[in-house]
């Protein structure tokens, strides 16, 4: 019995320590993600996945861009995926990766329309948002606190949702 | 090389290196590529209110804020930079159908005949700006991702709701895009 409870004390101090360590986490140790954001940004301005015409064009089927840059982004991210779990790849770290299912609920149909119709409107989506204020259109901040308003309509109101 | 750099990037070049954030973020610390949770996250640090979905250590996802404040920076870097003076090459039939929208400037990433600080009190900017922005974010959340969270990271990692969710993004973006759209702008 002594035993469990102290076994129990360890494992409460081990859980705390881990909570510190989250919360005390460097700032640079965030750095890394900053930069491959930071690259990530300059490929979508570059591209042009930021502009809103690039998008009107996809949803008219005028142009094959947008359909080349989210296939071959995904198929390079599916062979990577492959890749890390069939060499059992570790992170920086040594951690092992681990993929978590999602699962299917109606809202992938309910809400991925209505952020389709958001898509399609205001040639966004909220990746291109970040990357369409830093390159200088400082209106889409209003679409933004927008988007940040919609998540919290959805947060408020949520139970009442079909899922 | 940096005039190379300057033209617009193709497509086999974009995807790819897009596709390999993937495998960077999952190795960096096995984070998980998405970014429509940072909306989130500004809730659950800001207004919380009383709502159980805001309720959760958003500062353990804070790594996910600095991803976003790179693709802020990357945006801004690339277009000091990198920009390319000559304006968007789009397909002749768009130019067309714009023009009679009023639509005739194509120098910036986004239309500024109706998007801009100037037609943010009209009804037709309030509509795109406010209620566009709403809709990203009620519908990215409703959905549990957006185009990066889903499309990118679900499809890559062979999940099927991720496979509904991307045929409903593409769905309602056709819709707008063809049907309401024109009647909105006209």
């Amino acid at each position: 019995m002594k035993n469990i409870v102290n076994h129990m004390e360890q494992g409460k101090q081990a859980t705390l320590g881990m909570q510190k360590n989250v919360v005390n986490q460097k700032t640079y140790s965030y750095i890394p993600y900053l930069l491959v954001g930071l690259a990530f940004g300059i490929v979508f301005v570059k591209s042009e996945v930021i502009s809103w015409f690039r998008i009107q064009e996809m949803f008219r089927l005028q142009s094959f861009h947008m359909f080349g840059v989210i296939g071959s982004a995904v198929a390079v991210g599916m062979l990577s995926v492959w890749l890390i779990k069939k060499y059992e790849i570790k992170t920086m770290h040594g951690e092992p990766i681990v993929f978590k299912p999602k699962k299917f609920n109606k809202g992938q149909i309910y809400g991925g329309l209505i952020f389709g119709l958001g898509w399609g409107l205001t040639g966004a989506c909220p990746g291109t948002l970040f990357a369409q204020i830093g390159s200088g259109a400082s209106v889409v901040a209003v679409v933004l606190l927008s988007a940040i308003a919609g998540t919290w309509i959805y947060g408020k109101i949520r139970e009442s949702l079909p899922h | 090389m940096i005039e190379l750099l300057k033209q617009p990037w193709p497509w086999y070049v974009a995807g790819p290196l897009i596709g390999l954030t993937v495998p960077a973020l999952l190795i960096l610390g096995n984070k998980h590529f998405g970014i429509s949770a940072n909306l989130r996250h500004a809730c659950a640090a800001c207004f919380p209110g009383n709502i159980s979905f805001f309720k959760y250590d958003y500062k353990k996802e804070l790594w996910n804020v600095w991803f976003a404040v790179g693709i802020l920076l990357g945006g801004f870097l690339a277009s000091w930079l990198l920009m390319n003076a000559s304006p968007i090459q789009l397909n002749p039939k768009l130019v067309e159908e714009l023009a009679g929208y009023g639509i005739t400037d194509f120098s910036n990433m986004i239309p500024t005949q109706l998007y801009s600080w100037d037609h943010l009190l009209t009804w037709k900017g309030m509509l795109m700006l406010v209620g566009g922005g709403l809709l990203i974010g009620f519908g990215s959340r409703y959905a549990g991702g957006c185009t990066s969270g889903h499309s990118i990271m679900g499809l890559s990692t062979l999940q099927w709701p991720s496979l509904v969710a991307t045929i409903s993004f593409m769905l309602g973006g056709f819709v707008m895009a063809n049907w309401i759209l024109p009647l909105l702008i006209n």
